[in-house]
């Protein structure tokens, strides 16, 4: 028999001594240990793992997480112009309502008899999303949108059975990391320029790069510096001209407002919907959507699970299920579609609650006021003696680079100043783009009011030029 | 009246709202939030906000989103919330593999505070300690779990860490000048599909390894696939079906002996914490799903994190940044020699790994070996229990005991009755239980693998075993019964041909009813 002390612990019932024994005597065994005889002694493990005293009263666990907790500085109590990825957008009560609802938040993988409601939300959350994008088809979310710009890449390669991918280089280098490693070594990548004045591609090096070899071409929109690009359909034409696909990177809570990018030309759409009511946790909210139109060609393709409408036994009664199910590894292993496994689900369903509750009107108005906040935030910060907004006059959605290689400053510097200042300045993107140098991307959302925008133009105006 | 506490069966039905698609509920001019209004003085500098935006770009036609008021749209999502069965409200021991255990609550409400939902991740590292304190911290409690040298939690997943340990095994190669010569990967059948499937899409050529008589991955298999070739092995163990496979240092040596990385899938981790470790093993990497062992709710299929971890001779290869401690402040470090680069934006899902922390600080060392015990005691006493009933069987390793799970067989009651593990499904649902088969391709006939785990007590043990018993009972009796269940779920017998059919699936409701306006026409 063992001679440890026994652990009652309440997450465990039968750690209680007398079920145990109950329980080993049914089984035929007098210790535990003996369920353990197919492990050779060479692999047992003898020492004693070095973790911390256990915290078991879940007060004086709650104390000790919130005390660690407490060392952070949130966006709640600094006004943060931070996004390049991730955005601080409100949160509506009802969202988070329903993602914490015990059986969303517990459920995993059951049959639609048993999580009917999981397939009809996620169902919902693509059907909506569908009318966002305007497409038919819309995958349960993957982990994020570097995921779903990887796999539509690889969804082109092997529609166009071609190994060479153009990416406009005003992507997020994050995003271009992960979709590096992802196409490597089955795919080469290749960067399309684009013009330093509108932040736009630059059509003349998209012609000079494409080839019979180029499965598609991938650009952003807003790109990831907020600049919108206004000509996707010389894009998109150029793409399928040379037999290539039109691949667009898109922030769904733009598109009450901008055109989507399915109207002109994109075959394939993604994005991320951690905007669409999911707190920024870090970078961990994030989520990614694939949208394509309802042809076989494309469908097929999706590594995602897809869930369809269907009947039942019953007269209207709708189902749910699987559609295509043969195209994924959990049926085919190595010979389906990339893989599928446990990536962001609940994020789905929160982001159809976000749309449901927006509203085509909602979702026309957000995007109309955060054109309006970010212009206004451009105007103001761009009036600064020292500082410039490139592409000033280019349409930006959200975010916007700010200049300040001509201040003296660092953005690292203005960003210590702000943060005395109560502000998370812009991210300091002089790494991830060098050649513009001392540079920042602002972010700027329906969260941002006239007077938090005040403050940030009169804090840097102050430790710029005072 | 309550449930008969001699048959242990409830008398259960599921909610069934009939609820309709959220679009047949919309009612226009209705609002479900409100959004804030322009400052007039915005207005005034900036206009409508749109005279920059080329014409071809302004959205000509609102989006066609359903129109709800507020109380409308919640009422909607508490009755499809009611109408999923959540692991809080069943005994959720038949979705075996994916260890549903109990998510305590106190860490949801830890991980929805402010402190951590309302953080962005490029804020400065000084305004972030506590985070990075925590993420640095698991690091440490997981190298002591495996006996590995670093962890990442980059990996959105079980199989997003599976990619990135391929795509470590490949830069690692490429450092050897080998990584086109050695283009297979070797992994066995009774590993998750994505070990086989995340090393194609890295370009391998994929090996698989069947079991042999006893339920194991056959050895003398693995000696004859390997060769210079070989870039690696991904496994589970044990596998899922809960045999834990004792010559397991005997496939890693033989990889190593072929200059290939051992990768360790520790999805089936939860009966072995603190017993048996990825070091002593012998292998290079391995991973832990923090939304299954390591307590995290599921989600519905996410967001989830596969906790990477490496031995101290790769961890050059470790995707950036990781979470470092300099003896006062803990910081990002972006500094890795030969990183892969990114498998996912910024650090990983944050809130699974709070959790996780609070789970492992609320066991401590001795907590863990018993949550691993009690997993394994469950388990045999449920494989006890379900080889009693008739038509069931536990194929492989007859009269051995299991570790954390076993898939079974109704192999037996098929063959005598027609009815099926689909079938099975089906009814068992009609008594508020989940009973799942297996992953493709169903190496164990009319498969269905039960995972106990350390959550659930004796007498919900018993309950599951009354359902399949009393299920496995109608099957011999009346098998039209089961075969035309469910009838007490929210719905009845799906009709599937149509999901497969082209010209019918429907994956959104625009497309269902541009179809179902064809069929009429």
């Amino acid at each position: 028999m063992s001679k440890k002390k026994n652990i009652v612990h309440p997450y465990i019932p039968n750690s209680v001594p007398e079920v145990k024994a109950k329980m080993l005597k049914e089984i035929g065994v007098k210790d535990i240990d003996e369920l353990y005889e197919d492990i050779p002694k060479n692999l047992r493990f003898k020492g004693k793992m070095n973790l911390p005293e256990p915290l078991s009263s879940e007060c004086a666990l709650k104390q000790h997480v919130e005390k660690i907790l407490s060392k952070n500085k949130t966006c709640q109590e600094y006004i943060s112009f931070l996004g390049g990825g991730c955005w601080q957008h409100y949160v509506p009560a009802v969202c988070d309502e329903i993602n914490r609802r015990s059986e969303f938040l517990t459920a995993y993988a059951g049959e639609p008899y048993e999580d009917y409601g999981r397939f009809q939300a996620l169902f919902e959350y693509a059907s909506m999303m569908g009318e966002l994008l305007d497409m038919d088809v819309v995958n349960v979310p993957t982990y994020d949108w570097a995921q779903a710009a990887s796999t539509s890449i690889r969804m082109a390669a092997r529609i166009t059975d071609r190994t060479e991918i153009l990416i406009s280089n005003t992507i997020s280098p994050d995003r271009l990391s992960v979709i590096r490693n992802y196409c490597k070594p089955v795919i080469e990548v290749n960067l399309v320029e684009c013009c330093p004045e509108t932040g736009r591609v630059n059509l003349d090096d998209l012609k000079d790069k494409i080839s019979s070899k180029t499965a598609g071409i991938y650009f952003e929109n807003p790109s990831y510096l907020g600049c919108i690009e206004n000509r996707g359909e010389d894009i998109s034409d150029i793409a399928h001209k040379w037999g290539a696909l039109s691949i667009v990177g898109a922030d769904p809570i733009s598109l009450g407002i901008i055109v989507p990018p399915s109207n002109y030309g994109a075959d394939i759409v993604c994005g991320d919907i951690q905007a669409l009511g999911i707190h920024m946790q870090y970078g961990g909210g994030l989520a990614g959507f694939i949208a394509t139109r309802d042809e076989e060609r494309f469908v097929m393709e999706y590594p995602s699970r897809l869930f369809g409408i269907t009947p039942t036994s019953v007269e209207g009664e709708y189902g749910f299920g699987d559609v295509a199910y043969e195209r994924t590894s959990f049926a085919e292993r190595e010979k389906g579609k990339e893989f599928v496994g446990t990536a962001t689900a609940l994020w789905g369903i929160t982001a159809g609650v976000y749309l449901a509750l927006l509203g085509p009107q909602g979702i026309q108005e957000l995007g109309k006021l955060i054109m309006q906040r970010s212009q206004y935030a451009m105007e103001k910060i761009s009036e600064i003696k020292g500082i410039k907004i490139p592409s000033l006059q280019t349409a930006h959605f959200k975010e916007f680079v700010v200049d300040f290689n001509n201040t003296g400053k660092t953005v690292k510097q203005v960003n210590k100043a702000l943060l005395k200042q109560g502000i998370f300045g812009g991210k300091d993107i002089s790494n991830e783009f060098p050649e513009l140098r001392n540079s920042a991307l602002y972010c700027i959302t329906e969260i941002h009011t006239k007077e938090d925008i005040d403050k940030l133009v009169q804090a840097l105006d102050e430790y710029l030029n005072k | 009246m309550a449930m008969n506490m001699k048959t242990k069966i409830r008398n259960f039905h599921q909610a069934k709202w009939d609820e309709p698609i959220i679009y047949e509920l919309s009612s226009p001019g209705e609002r479900g939030i409100l959004i804030p209004t322009i400052e007039k003085e915005i207005e005034t500098v900036v206009g409508n906000g749109l005279s920059k935006l080329s014409k071809n770009m302004l959205r000509k036609q609102a989006p066609n989103l359903p129109e709800l008021s507020q109380m409308q749209v919640l009422r909607h999502y508490l009755r499809l919330s009611q109408e999923t069965l959540g692991a809080d409200l069943n005994v959720d021991v038949g979705q075996g593999t994916c260890t549903m255990k109990y998510s305590p609550k106190i860490n949801e409400q830890l991980a929805n505070s402010p402190k951590l939902t309302e953080l962005h991740p490029s804020q400065n590292e000084n305004t972030v300690q506590g985070i990075l304190e925590i993420m640095y911290k698991m690091d440490l409690f997981l190298r002591e779990i495996s006996g590995l040298d670093k962890f990442t939690f980059q990996p959105g997943g079980g199989s997003q860490a599976i990619l990135a340990i391929v795509s470590i095994i490949q830069a690692y190669h490429e450092t050897n000048g080998e990584s086109e010569k050695r283009d297979e990967m070797i992994t066995t059948i009774f590993s998750h599909p994505s070990d086989a499937a995340a090393a194609a899409v890295k370009g391998y050529k994929v090996i698989t390894i069947y079991p042999d008589e006893d339920g194991l991955p056959d050895v003398e298999a693995l000696k004859k696939v390997v060769s210079d070739r070989t870039a690696g092995l991904l496994i589970t163990n044990p596998e899922d079906t809960g045999i834990f496979n004792p010559k397991i240092a005997e496939f890693t040596r033989i990889i190593h002996e072929a200059g290939g990385l051992c990768g360790y899938d520790q999805a089936n981790a939860n009966g072995i914490l603190g017993i048996t470790r990825a070091k002593e093993a012998g292998f290079d990497l391995c991973f832990f799903n923090l939304h299954k062992t390591f307590s995290s709710p599921h989600g519905c299929g996410g967001p989830a994190t596969g906790a990477l971890g490496v031995t101290k001779e790769i961890s050059k290869y470790l995707p950036v940044p990781l979470v470092e401690f300099d003896g006062e402040n803990y910081y990002l470090n972006d500094n890795v020699s030969d990183s892969i680069g990114k498998v996912r934006e910024f650090y990983g899902v944050i809130p699974v790994i709070l959790r996780a922390y609070s789970w492992v600080m609320s066991l401590g060392s001795e907590g863990l070996k018993e949550v691993a015990r009690t997993a394994v005691l469950n388990n045999n006493y449920l494989l006890k229990k379900v080889l009693k009933i008739r038509g069931a069987s536990a194929p492989y390793a007859k009269g051995r005991h299991r570790i954390e799970q076993v898939r079974y067989s109704w192999e037996e009651l098929t063959k005598e009755t027609g009815v099926t593990t689909e079938d099975i499904t089906c009814r068992m649902a009609d008594f508020g239980f989940h009973m799942w088969s297996s992953h493709h391709p169903f190496i164990v006939p009319n498969p269905f693998t039960l995972e106990p785990t350390e959550s659930y007590s004796k007498a919900e043990l018993d309950e599951y075993v009354s359902g399949l018993k009393k299920v496995a009972e109608e099957a011999y009796k009346s098998p039209d019964k089961v075969k035309n269940a469910p009838y007490r779920s929210v719905v009845h017998k799906i009709e599937t041909d149509s999901l497969d059919n082209p010209s019918k699936w429907a994956i959104t409701w625009r497309a269902y009813l541009k179809k179902c306006k064809k069929q009429t026409e």
